[in-house]
């Protein structure tokens, strides 16, 4: 299943690209720490690996290393507003638990 | 849920604000490290869920070290390599040391601080604790998977600047970023305190396996407040022991013992100690190398009689804590018990009538010395507890000064002063034309210089030279929160100006910290084929799980043959995972890895395919 984004989200990282004035796209992962296992990895790619696998989504480039993609597959990223916050939230149907603070996960 | 903004390539922030940090006991028997998970304080046990960490390190040819349980368990066959209770030579000299006569190891006299040789070479008290804070480090990185922000340190509240200082560089060695030194009863204060919302004074009686502490403090809202610490940095559960074995050596009339039955005679000594706490006669067998069988039976009556005046030794101290913090008894209203020596009946007995109330026990001394630690690090990361905030005032336990004319000392911080603390005091030349002046830093109670610690000598130069008593020279002590000091020395009428941070004195100068780090640097590689191997682990299972979750989703996408061989391959890497090999670990998860990358692009196909169902081509943004 693909990575994707929602609209929202998506004209948001093109705006982020934009005020950055380089960027091919976001590069999404995952890698062990926290207290339930996993992180998420959510950058700016500035390369794409040839083992990378993308995505294409509302117009933006969504990159994955192959690593990752198992516990990605399936994710919609949004972009919202929480109280005073606003930022990105990953929609991820590989979640099993989540530690109290949602920066770490399980699959 | 978190919400996540985007980084710069490889810049993603680790989860958690929460920084990770922990406390740790550093003690001379026994080590333990803490933390503060979700508010609350806890021990971080081994694999085995093992709290302690007997503080024994045995070095083996080539370099390799083994720690705790491991070393412990070879101290009879290999008594010179196995090096327990270093904790009492930290910041120590060969003359310092007690019973050297009785003690199995091969010391080597060091300018400063005792050295003791090995089969690795010879070693500083300091690098041996290095291995400890290496092992405990570990510990807390595994079972808290990620790096530590920092550590707390505790030491004996009655340890002098060099012993501080030798902690401290320790810690370094072991690449441990301490947050701060804090003193073991104050640490246990907080943990008792915090604990139980105690308010008022109490009294701290910390006996260990190497040192006495006592400490009386007032607890108010939130505020620990140290009054007076005094105590004895070389009297703890090992005299204990030494009197035993000396008893031992006696009734038995035995002869001088080689290493071998001389650490076997304490082991057996200190068994039957421990097992006098709960009867009231216990058995010392042994068998010598000689052949010759030991067939003795220590009881409590013969324990209490050899042991009486170390018992009373802890009185004395007490009795100045007191009078420090100008208290009588009946102003104290609990004494918290600390340190496994404490567990002796007739000490508590000593105690309780000292007081004239029984102690309090509630606490496992084992381990609230390292909770109150983990505390404090959880504070200092800047990791609020849920209590609120509180704050601690602790005091420096022995006073500073420096030499003055005839060996003299003069006092500049009192002991007992409230740290952080800075004191300045004047002096003047004593010789017309005098352009330079010797200053010496000294450490004690003492009036003579000669019976008080040299922590270091400095020279200020260049004193414009002017008719003796002309000159006006401010001398600075600057303690800072971890009982640390700081020396500085300025010419008034010129602001000329020296200033050294009091370090060296006991023998270890930068240059041997930093050859010590290079060496420790030659046996990272093996702290490293470790972690490689954890990560290579933790990765393979990662990959061989989601092999299997695939093949079970998706297992119809593949021929026969290739299903064959990803089976064969994932089967591979399920016997490497058990195994200490990383490198097979790492070859068979990228075999593994390569041969079923088409089977993923064939399932994210498939996925894309599904995902794509029955939408038309012109609503996609392709
Ligand atoms: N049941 C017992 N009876 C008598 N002594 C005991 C008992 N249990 C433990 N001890 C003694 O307690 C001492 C160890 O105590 P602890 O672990 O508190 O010391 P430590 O923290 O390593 O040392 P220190 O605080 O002095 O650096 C040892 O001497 C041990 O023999
Ligand atoms: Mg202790």
């Amino acid at each position: 299943m693909p990575v994707t984004l929602t609209e929202k989200a998506a004209s948001h990282v093109q705006g982020s690209l934009a005020k950055r004035g380089k960027g091919l796209g976001l590069r999404l992962g995952v890698r062990t720490s926290g207290c339930s296992g996993m992180a998420y990895k959510m950058e700016f790619a500035d390369a794409i690996n040839p083992e990378d696998i993308q995505f294409e989504s509302h117009g933006v480039k969504v990159v994955v290393d192959p690593r990752s993609l198992p516990y990605l597959e399936g994710t919609e990223l949004d972009y919202t507003r929480e109280g005073l916050n606003e930022g990105f939230r990953f929609r991820n149907p590989n979640v099993k638990d989540e530690c109290g603070c949602g920066e770490s996960f399980n699959t | 849920m978190a919400l996540f903004q985007i980084a710069e390539p490889g810049q993603s922030a680790a989860p958690h604000r929460h920084r990770l940090a922990v406390g740790i006991d550093l003690g001379t028997t026994n080590s333990l490290v803490a933390t503060v998970r979700s508010g609350i304080p806890t021990v971080l046990g081994d694999e085995q869920g093992r709290p302690l960490m007997p503080s024994i390190v045995r070095y083996l040819p080539g370099g390799a070290v083994e720690v705790g349980y491991a070393a412990q368990s070879r101290q009879v066959e290999d008594p010179k390599n196995c090096l327990a209770s270093v904790k009492r030579f930290m910041g120590r000299g060969l003359r310092d040391v007690a019973y050297i006569e009785n003690s199995p190891y091969d010391f080597v006299d060091a300018p400063g601080m005792v050295q003791l040789r090995t089969v690795a070479g010879v070693k500083s008290p300091v690098e041996v604790s290095a291995e400890i804070l290496k092992a405990l480090r570990r510990r807390a990185e595994l079972s808290l998977a990620g790096d530590l922000a920092g550590a707390v340190i505790t030491v004996p509240a009655y340890f002098d600047d060099a012993q501080r200082q030798a902690t401290k560089d320790a810690a370094r060695l072991a690449g441990l970023n301490v947050l701060r030194l804090l003193n073991e009863p104050t640490a246990a204060a907080v943990a008792y305190g915090l604990e139980n919302a105690s308010e008022g004074l109490y009294a701290v009686f910390d006996l260990g396996g190497g040192t006495f502490d006592i400490s009386i403090l007032r607890l108010s809202r939130g505020v620990f407040e140290v009054l007076a610490t005094s105590g004895d940095a070389a009297l703890g559960g090992d005299d204990f022991d030494h009197r035993v074995f000396c008893w031992a050596l006696e009734e038995a009339k035995l002869p001088p013992l080689p290493p071998r039955d001389t650490r076997m005679l304490q082991l057996k000594s200190r068994e039957a100690k421990e097992a006098l706490a709960l009867h009231g006669e216990a058995p010392l067998t042994a068998k010598l190398s000689s052949g010759e069988f030991i067939d003795l039976r220590l009881t409590t009556e013969t324990f209490c009689r050899i042991t009486q005046n170390l018992v009373h030794k802890t009185l004395g101290p007490t009795r100045k804590a007191l009078r420090d913090a100008g208290l009588a008894v009946e102003d104290i209203k609990g004494v918290v018990m600390v340190g496994g020596a404490t567990r002796m009946p007739q000490l508590q007995r000593a105690v309780a009538e000292f007081f004239g109330r029984d102690p309090l026990n509630n606490l496992d001394p084992d381990k609230v010395v390292a909770l109150g630690a983990a505390m404090q690090a959880n504070v200092l990361a800047g990791n609020q507890p849920e209590g609120g905030d509180w704050l601690l005032l602790d005091v420096i336990p022995l006073s500073l000064g420096i030499e003055t004319m005839g060996g003299l000392v003069e006092r500049i911080v009192p002991r007992n002063s409230t740290i952080p603390t800075a004191r300045a005091q004047e002096f003047t030349t004593f010789k017309d034309g005098q352009t330079a002046m010797s200053i010496h830093v000294v450490q004690g109670e003492r009036e003579l210089v000669s019976d008080c610690r040299s922590l270091a000598r400095f020279e200020l130069r260049g004193i414009p030279p002017l008719a003796a008593g002309g000159a006006r020279i401010r001398v600075g002590f600057q303690v800072d929160a971890d009982g640390l000091l700081s020396v500085s020395a300025r010419e008034q009428s010129t602001g000329l100006e020296s200033s050294i941070s009091v370090k060296p004195s006991y023998g270890l100068g930068d240059s041997d910290i930093e050859r010590m780090l290079r060496d420790s640097f030659e046996h990272a590689r093996e702290d490293m084929h470790a972690r490689a191997l954890r990560e290579h682990r933790v990765e393979g299972e990662r990959l061989a799980g989601a092999v299997r979750g695939a093949l079970a989703a998706d297992g119809g996408l593949l021929a026969p043959e290739e299903r064959g061989e990803i089976d064969r391959l994932l089967a591979a890497l399920e016997a490497a995972l058990p195994g200490d090999d990383a490198r097979a670990i790492k070859r068979a998860a990228e075999a593994l890895n390569r041969a079923t990358g088409s089977f993923a692009a064939r399932r994210m196909d498939e996925g894309v395919k599904r995902a794509l169902a029955g939408r038309s081509i012109a609503n996609l943004d392709l």
